[in-house]
């Protein structure tokens, strides 16, 4: 039985890392890697794949990959809902074996977008107007771009004044890289790139770290977003002890990391050394990291129509919680292996053959212009198979093919039967009664004396000893068996005494 | 298989193809040489050409390259190469009942919408005059003055469309990336694959599992800026359609080039100005990277260039944003992160300056001498023809020809007496004759469909026979309005057995590595696609008082026999006979065999090289034993 292998190396139940092999038709892939959308890419003659818009970061896809006609997807990060800079991750019912899906927010159902920025905005509002400073730490792709376009547009239309500041120093390149991979953003922003482009902000300005200490209200994007080193780090512990400051994160945080411990409700922080800090500034927690929750995974799942599932990316309980849902909802098995635990999954591939056009056309046409799913009808086909073709021909253009000559087959039987009429008369009796019993069948009463059910041949001849004892001669060829042998003994049992 | 061809422009192409069930139009070029027989559309009032004589002077019309060959609401799909060949669609799709789907690159899209925006900017800007139709009646058309009288089927042509036709028809197109696979009613495949001539060109493969057929339309392998063309897909091709070769197949692109630069700096050297009539994308993008490259060493770097457009800045800027569309150079680039065109230095630094029009700041920046690209290169509407009327006058100016799309002498004739010079350069980067008899002989089409233009030398050049497809077979052409049957028989299709019927067959080696098996199965037909499952096993009958009867019911499908093959060898089978304890055998040979006479069972045998033949009483239990016996020796099918 043909069989998927699937093993996480870094990204089973766990969050972060991330690196899975599969084993398909005989090859291994590697995933985790980027590539361009709506390929379809032949690696070699048997592998096949093609990405799909992921709606993660810039340039995140998703793959297909097909080895015949087995095939996995891989999802990677996705998102299932359009932002102001990316689109919706996207698939086509493309029924893969196995769908691997990234599960970070397995248990996770957003509120309604627009609800979470009106409420980053009055958070961020309100900060700034009682004078105090925002820390935002994220990541320098991704989230940051779409959280300047949300605050560049607040600040246009409130006209607001306090500075935003954008750490990196990579912003400039950064910005570049969006205006020269527009393709990739939303439709939006593609359509107006001309006139305007959305990446190009007039109130957020590069970051210098002697800014941190300036007085009054200022909002900051630093990196790294879960707070455990970096800049946004030392911004962290210059402004945790004021409780007019905030910080937002705007994603997940891995367990162990600063960010973690603050969004837990730790208020005093063990620094290296023995240093502690206490944290008096505000904490906030807004999910606008862009990872399907779990109704975007249903989504997707709904959208691939995937024989099996299998979740990496994770929390085992909150992963256990989401298969539970998914059993349910799809009746599909899923998948939640471990690191280095390899899960393997057997596929039921049918098997592609080349039928003659002439048989198929043959077959349709007796099939009618509507299939009858009463009554199926029966093909008979001779299936060819040579070096590595396979066909599907009638079974004469199988023997011509072939080389081969035909064996005729037939059978001759005789019936004895106590008939007192004369010769013709008991041939007519006979049609009448197979007439009354084949329904369905041709039967035809020849002028040359003989009696034709389909090709069987049925004579009648008188015993020389006995007029009245018959003897039938029923002869048929092997493809009639079936027919014959039953006509034979029916015959046996001789005829009813009604007919005429 | 057919082949409806609409278009004789053989880098216009217009194609229908049938195949399996499907309508698909390749390409829907617009002709627009019939604009030459108009006079120029000027942007100020032209006392001059008000003065011509002439009998109208009207907005440009067009010439579509269709016929009522067939009916376009049938059309399933369209499959666009390039930007240059999908200027007709609004013909198509718009107020035909046309209700299929489009296929593109984005690039292609992208700057299609542009070109076809800028046509309808050009024409609908300027007050038209009346329009007339009467003289394209026949009797009236012979009356006129030539060329016109002599002018075909002039009632093909058409007036330009409208913005909202042009949003209407492009809302009906899908986009599609290199070697992507798109199934058509799960009959056929298509897939686009790049073929290096501009930004998201591309040949079609349009298969199906045992059919391939290949549409190669502009294709360059010249390195400019677009992705090199994909040659290896295009192998094994039943039939290669072949259109788009280069109009210019004597001019060398690189020579043009270069004579093009070295005019160009002879000119503004000498104080004149020059002009450049010239689509808005394209080649364009080539001439700009090669002046970028040349304004130092030439001494030009004070020399203003502008671009005329009302798409000039979209054309510029769409340029930088598809670079997984370009050569591999310039993909590199965005990794820098850098442009990939070097015009957005030229901008930057100021040397090019690009404009809607010359109304607004261009008249108030404009300095002189200078050196313009804009449209449109037939002169006859586009800013182009204000500079005719402005330049045109002094022998100072020069004008560069490099479209290769319209004779430069009819693009002139209305201008004349003209002082200016005139230099023609076309640039032409379409496959040449050699390239493309290479390119054929690495592929190895099985057929090849190309336009007749190509089976025979120019007209101009009639002793030049490399300037023609010399192929064994030789090349099927076909000229505007024939019908093709292309020339292959489809004897296979693609059918998919169950899992549980392939694993209940039993095959059986017939001779060495070739085994057959008998499939007796049920085919389901969906979407196109074909597979056979096992024959669903009769439910089981409800227990009935009569049984008897039951077994009396005639068998209910004809299920026939496999066919059998082979012989049954005369000693074996008397071995086999005696095993199953018939001995009492009398064999008598016969001219065709043997004649087996089976005493204690009243039975004869009849064994034949090609037959068997079994007559006995009615035993059913020996006849069936007889039978199975008889079967071990044959082969079945």
């Amino acid at each position: 039985m043909p069989e998927i292998k699937v093993t996480p190396l870094g990204a089973g139940q766990d969050v972060g890392r991330s690196c899975i092999l599969v084993s398909i038709g005989g090859k291994n892939i590697m995933l985790d890697c980027g590539m361009h959308m709506g390929f379809n890419d032949d690696v070699d003659d048997e592998l096949e794949i093609k990405a799909y818009y992921a709606g993660h970061v810039l340039g995140a896809a998703m793959v297909h990959i097909k080895v015949g006609s087995e095939s996995v997807v891989y999802t990677g990060d996705y998102n299932m809902t359009p932002d102001r800079h990316l689109g919706a991750a996207w698939i086509d019912k493309c029924r893969p074996d196995i769908l691997i899906s990234e599960s970070t927010y397995a248990t996770t159902i957003r509120d309604s977008k627009r609800c979470r920025e009106r409420d980053f905005l009055k958070k961020v509002h309100e900060t700034v107007e009682r004078g105090g400073k925002v820390l935002i730490p994220v990541f320098a792709l991704g989230r940051a771009q779409e959280l300047c376009i949300l605050l560049e547009t607040f600040w246009e239309r409130m006209n607001l004044k306090a500075p935003i500041y954008f750490s990196t120093g990579l912003t400039e390149k950064a910005n570049h890289y969006y205006k020269l991979f527009i393709t990739w953003t939303n439709q939006k922003i593609r359509k107006t790139f001309v006139q305007r482009n959305m990446f190009e902000f007039k109130h957020i300005k590069a970051f210098d770290r002697s800014y941190a200490d300036n007085p009054g209200p200022m909002v900051v994007f630093a990196t790294p977003g879960m707070l455990h080193a970096g800049q946004s780090l030392q911004i962290f512990k210059k402004w945790a002890g004021n409780d007019k400051n905030m910080v937002i994160m705007p994603g997940y945080c891995v367990q162990g990391t600063i960010g973690h411990k603050i969004l837990n409700g730790q208020r005093k922080l063990e620094m290296e050394g023995r240093a502690t800090l206490d944290v008096k500034l505000q904490v906030e927690y807004m999910s606008f990291s862009a990872h399907a929750d779990a109704k975007g995974i249903m989504q997707l799942i709904r959208m691939a129509e995937p024989r099996n599932m299998l979740l990496v990316h994770g929390e085992a309980v909150k992963m256990e919680f989401l298969k539970g849902k998914i059993e349910q909802e799809f009746s599909i098995n899923c998948y939640m292996p471990a690191n280095g635990e390899t899960e393997t999954v057997s596929t039921n591939p049918s098997v592609p053959v080349d039928i003659s056009l002439n048989l198929l056309k043959r077959e349709m046409a007796l099939g009618g212009p509507l299939p009858d799913p009463k009554k199926p009808r029966t093909m008979h086909g001779t299936l060819i198979m040579k070096e590595n073709s396979l066909r599907l021909v009638s079974p004469e253009q199988a023997l011509k093919e072939l080389g081969l000559n035909e064996h005729q087959l037939r059978f001759t039987c005789r019936v004895q039967l106590q008939d007192p009429h004369s010769d013709p008369d008991t041939l007519h009796r006979i049609y009448t009664h197979l007439k009354s019993v084949l329904k369905g069948y041709t039967i035809q009463h020849l002028p040359d004396g003989t009696v034709m059910v389909e090709s069987i041949v049925i004579k009648v001849s008188s015993s020389a000893e006995d007029t009245n004892t018959k003897v039938l001669l029923l002869s048929w060829s092997y493809q009639d068996e079936d027919l014959g042998s039953f006509l034979s003994t029916l015959l046996k049992k001789g005829l009813p005494s009604g007919l005429c | 298989m057919k082949l409806y061809c609409l278009s004789g422009h053989p880098t216009l192409p217009c194609n229908v193809l049938k195949f399996k069930s499907t309508t698909i139009m390749l390409d829907c070029g617009l002709d627009t040489t019939s604009v030459l027989n108009f006079l120029p559309l000027p942007l100020v009032h032209s006392p001059r050409l008000s003065k011509l004589p002439s009998w109208v002077s009207k907005d440009g019309t067009i010439n579509l390259e269709k016929r009522e060959l067939l009916d376009l609401s049938t059309i399933d799909v369209i499959l666009i190469s390039n930007y240059h060949c999908m200027m007709a669609l609004p013909y198509i799709t718009e107020h035909t009942g046309f209700t299929g789907t489009v296929y593109a690159t984005e690039p292609t899209l992208q700057i299609g919408r542009l070109l076809m925006e800028e046509l309808v900017n050009f024409m609908e800007r300027v007050p038209k005059a009346q329009s007339a139709t009467c003289w394209k009646n026949k009797e009236i058309q012979r009356l006129l003055p030539g060329p016109l009288k002599d002018a075909v089927e002039v009632w093909t042509w058409k007036r330009s469309y409208s913005m909202q036709e042009v949003n209407s028809a492009l809302s009906k197109v899908q986009l599609v990336g290199y070697s992507q696979k798109v199934e058509l009613f799960g009959a056929v495949q298509v897939s686009p694959l790049s073929s290096g001539y501009s930004l998201g060109s591309s040949n079609w493969i349009i298969q199906s599992h045992h059919e391939k057929v290949a549409y190669v339309s502009g294709s360059s392998l010249l390195t400019t800026h677009p992705q090199p063309m994909d040659q290896s897909s295009l192998k094994n091709s039943d039939v290669l359609i072949l259109t788009g070769l280069t109009q210019m197949p004597t001019a060398n692109p690189d020579g043009m080039l270069g004579e093009f630069c070295s005019n160009l700096a002879m000119t503004i050297r000498a104080g004149g100005n020059v002009l450049v009539p010239c689509y808005s994308s394209g080649v364009i993008y080539d001439l700009l990277e090669c002046l970028y490259q040349f304004i130092e060493s030439a001494n030009l770097g004070t020399t203003p260039f502008y671009f005329i457009s009302p798409v000039a800045n979209s054309s510029l800027e769409f340029s930088q944003i598809f670079a997984e569309w370009l050569c591999h150079n310039k993909q590199s680039k965005v990794y820098l992160p850098e442009p990939p065109f070097p015009h957005a230095e030229l901008i930057q630094t100021n040397k090019l300056k690009h404009y809607p029009s010359i109304h607004g700041d261009f008249s108030s920046e404009f300095r002189q001498p200078c050196v313009v690209f804009t449209g449109h290169p037939s002169l006859r509407f586009g800013d182009v023809v204000h500079f005719m009327e402005l330049w045109g006058k002094s022998s100072l100016n020069t004008i560069i020809f490099t479209e290769p799309d319209f004779s430069y002498l009819d693009a002139l004739a209305p201008y004349q007496p003209l002082a200016m010079k005139c230099v023609y350069c076309p640039i032409d980067t379409r496959l040449n004759f050699h390239q493309v008899s290479k390119l054929l002989k690495e592929v190895q089409p099985v057929h090849v469909v190309c336009p007749e233009q190509y089976t025979q030398p120019p007209a101009s050049q009639s002793h030049r026979s490399d300037l023609m497809l010399e192929l064994q077979p030789p090349p099927m052409p076909y000229r505007r309005c024939s019908v093709l049957s292309l020339p292959f028989r489809r004897r296979y299709e693609r059918i998919h057995l169950l899992p549980e019927l392939a694993n209940s067959l039993v095959p059986s080696e017939v001779k060495p590595g070739v085994s057959v098996a008998t499939v007796s199965a049920v085919m389901q037909s969906k979407d196109n696609k074909h597979t056979l499952q096992s024959v669903p096993k009769p439910p089981p009958a409800p227990p009935s008082k009569k049984r008897k009867r039951v077994i009396e019911e005639p068998p209910e499908v004809l299920a026939p026999k496999p066919l059998l093959s082979g012989a049954v060898p005369l000693e074996a089978f008397l071995a086999t006979l005696h095993k199953h304890g018939i001995t009492e055998v009398k064999v008598e040979e016969t001219a065709d065999g043997h004649i087996l006479h089976l005493q204690a069972e009243d039975t004869l045998i009849q064994l034949e090289e090609d037959g068997t033949h079994i007559v006995c009483d009615n035993n059913e239990p020996l006849r069936t034993t007889l039978r199975d016996l008889v079967l071990r020796f044959l082969q079945k099918l």
